[in-house]
């Protein structure tokens, strides 16, 4: 048996080209199917699992799909803003507890979350290295952050902003980081963490300056009366909260009305959520509330119908294939019809040198077979995460 | 035979094993102390309203040093931590304790006290305004925040401190309402003494030494003019020139301070013709006594400043 295998070997071989097409082509007809199988499944295990710890989520009305993968994947797509009294409602409805979410900017790639410290119990995300934020200016990052930034508790990341002809915007944030989190394998481990508050002083909301009211601001006062004070352009801004500047930091009006791109609601039971949905039925309501497993299935639905239509193409394609294949096969018997009968003149009996031409064909299959077993392991292992990101994308 | 015997001795003394064992284990569950959920509060009279309604059920945490104005201190980091990590805090309400816009705390455990009569709270004015970039004019203005004067919103508050004690521990409402009704009592009869003292003074001027008496002032319409006075300090010449110009068109007979003024400030004082007596706001924790007990000695003070027929 061995000097069967062995001659089918080396005829495969010495005629590499043709083999490499069709271990080629079979591989990719057994991958296609069974790899895009494992990446629809697992990315839909993956989305869903985040979408299913999410009981509801309060948005602006707009598309419920972009409201869903920012405040879950944190897309850099955001979403219609609402105002933070939004999450007082929710909180004073006493149905729910009401987590902010106001993901709308960035530490180079990487977003920033702005919510409340309920967010890290809801998630049950936990501190490996240092506290969580205390005050504002405090970050705490994810641990792919950590790794990718190179930051540990008490270095600083900086805020990105938000285009880079915004020239005349505002001054891009120092954030000390103040604690790590733990790896959870979630797109927590890829955000910076802020109180809310914080995202606001971002954004320009809130600030810390000069007491224009002090001496040392006289340089940049452009006007003064009784009961006014303009400033001009050299008035100091800062754009790092310290222990010395941190009572200067304040918001003007009310915090109401303060932007935020989501609210999380947890409902306290089941007759709760069913309640707190029935409060934004109404046609004229400026914001929906969302179950983001209902989001989620919706947008995965979309895949799977593509993923039918990707999969009756690759049993179409790999008919014409297999058939294309079989006639390559008996082409090549034809081709050598001469070297076969040299075989049998020489001793060969028929079943050995038709096991031969067997096994050549075995070879070819199993050898694909093995190939695309190790790419759907590589797509089990690597698939979502690409998958998922080309979603957010 | 011997090896029967081997087998059963180890049976033996892996059962004895076993069950020492887990009589250590019982003795250590049984040494563990059942940790009181926590409570913690932004002043002095929120604390009193928790440690009155809550007893022995709760925490009461309320870090601030014995020295400081509760309203204008700042938390160090490690005691913000703490109000992390207690299962209410319990907020003033009205800008009171700017800290807390500073930090980062649960939305859920916050329980703003004064969220009842928010519309009714008393606006600061004749603030600055100024104004830089595209913003616009704005001013820092805030909120009268010695909310608790009042005897109404004191109640308020301590209904707002009952109602989430009675959702933090359900299973302790019926407790937690029999001690509020007592604590109700007691603000209602401090209410009552307090608008019978308010009829005797009817519209005598008065003067306030800090302007954190607007919600007191209201309450009993009270016919008062505000300084910027600290207790213990001798205040300088431009407040005494202040204080003169005040009294050519209010000729008040007492000035009311958080506490005891400079004893020159009171002789100077006097020499007016101004006369001082201590109503402390009771905003931090007093060194003796408690919130009660400290608003009964503002009471007594008032009821010898201005004594009925019977005193």
């Amino acid at each position: 048996m061995r000097d069967v295998l062995y001659l089918a070997w080396r005829y495969l071989v010495y005629h590499r080209l043709k083999t490499v097409i069709l271990v080629t082509s079979i591989t990719l007809i057994i991958y296609l199917p069974v790899g895009l199988n494992v990446v629809v499944e697992q990315s839909g295990e993956h989305l869903t699992a985040r979408a299913e710890a999410t009981p509801l989520l309060v948005g602006a009305k707009g598309s419920p799909l972009e409201l869903a993968l920012n405040s879950l994947y944190f897309s850099p797509d955001y979403p219609e803003l609402i105002d933070y009294s939004a999450a007082s409602e929710i909180t004073n409805s006493g149905l729910a507890t009401a987590i902010p979410l106001y993901v709308r900017f960035r530490s180079r790639s990487h977003p920033i979350v702005g919510t409340s410290l309920d967010y890290f119990d809801f998630h049950n995300l936990s501190i490996a290295a240092g506290r969580p934020m205390a005050v504002l200016g405090e970050c705490v990052v994810g641990a792919a952050v950590a790794e990718a930034l190179g930051v540990s508790v008490g270095d600083t990341v900086t805020s990105s902003p938000e285009t880079v002809f915004d020239l005349a915007g505002v001054y891009p944030l120092r954030m000390t980081v103040a604690g790590v989190l733990s790896k959870s394998f979630t797109p927590d481990d890829d955000a910076v963490f802020v109180d809310v508050k914080t995202a606001w002083i971002i954004q320009g909301l809130g600030h810390g300056h000069q007491d224009l009211a002090s001496p040392e601001a006289s340089a940049s006062v452009l006007n003064r009366s009784e009961d006014n004070i303009v400033a001009n352009a050299a008035l100091v801004q800062y754009n790092e909260i310290t222990a010395d500047n941190a009572d200067s930091f304040h918001f003007h009006g009310d915090l109401a009305g303060y932007p935020l791109t989501a609210v999380i609601a947890v409902p306290n039971d089941d007759k709760s959520g069913v309640i707190l949905r029935g409060r934004y039925t109404d046609e004229g309501a400026t914001s929906q509330i969302v179950r983001p497993v209902t989001v989620i299935d919706e947008l995965l639905d979309t895949i799977l119908t593509i993923q039918q239509f990707i999969v009756a193409a690759v049993i179409i394609v790999g008919l014409a294939t297999v058939a294309t294949a079989a006639l390559v096969f008996m082409l090549s018997l034809r081709l050598r019809r001469r070297e076969i009968d040299t075989m049998l003149k020489i001793g060969g009996s028929r079943p050995r040198v038709a096991s031969m031409l067997l096994a050549e064909v075995a070879i070819v299959i199993v050898l694909s077979g093995v190939i695309a077993s190790v790419i759907t392991l590589l797509t089990w292992r690597f698939g979502p995460g690409v998958i998922e990101s080309l979603v957010l994308a | 035979m011997n090896f029967l015997m081997r087998q059963l001795g180890l049976v033996i003394f892996l059962a004895i094993l076993a069950a020492c064992s887990s009589e250590e284990r019982t003795v250590e569950s049984t040494d563990v102390v059942q940790e009181l959920p926590t409570v913690f509060a932004v002043n002095y009279p929120l604390a009193y309203f928790a440690e009155r309604i809550g007893a022995d059920t709760v925490d009461v945490g309320f870090p601030a040093p014995a020295d400081v104005d509760p309203a204008m201190w700042v938390p160090e980091v490690d005691k913000v931590a703490d109000y992390q990590g207690a299962d209410i805090v319990l907020l003033n309400g009205a800008g009171y304790a700017g800290w807390v816009q500073r930090v980062t705390l649960s939305q859920s455990r916050l329980v703003d006290t004064s969220a009842a009569f928010a519309d009714r709270l008393i606006p600061v004015e004749n603030d600055v305004t100024h104004s830089h970039g595209p913003a616009g004019d704005h001013s820092h203005e805030g909120t009268a925040f010695t909310t608790w004067l009042d005897p109404e919103f004191a109640f308020e508050h301590a209904r707002a401190v009952l109602n989430a004690l009675s959702r933090l521990l359900p299973e302790n409402e019926t407790a937690y309402g029999e001690r509020f009704a007592e604590l109700e009592q007691e603000l209602l009869s401090m209410d009552e003494a307090l608008s019978v003292l308010a009829s005797r003074i009817g519209d005598q001027p008065l003067l306030f030494s800090h302007p954190v008496y607007q919600y007191f002032e209201r309450r009993y319409s009270l016919n008062g003019r505000s300084l910027h006075w600290e207790p213990g300090v001798m205040p300088d010449e431009a407040q005494w020139r202040e204080l003169t110009g005040i009294l050519q068109g209010h000729a008040a007979a007492w000035m009311i301070w958080e506490g005891s003024p400079h004893p020159e400030a009171n002789s100077r004082l006097e020499g007016l013709g101004v006369k001082s007596l201590v109503f402390s706001p009771a905003g931090n924790r007093p060194e003796t006594g408690d919130f009660m007990s400290v608003m009964q000695e503002n009471l007594r003070a008032l009821q010898q400043a201005f004594p009925g027929p019977a005193d």
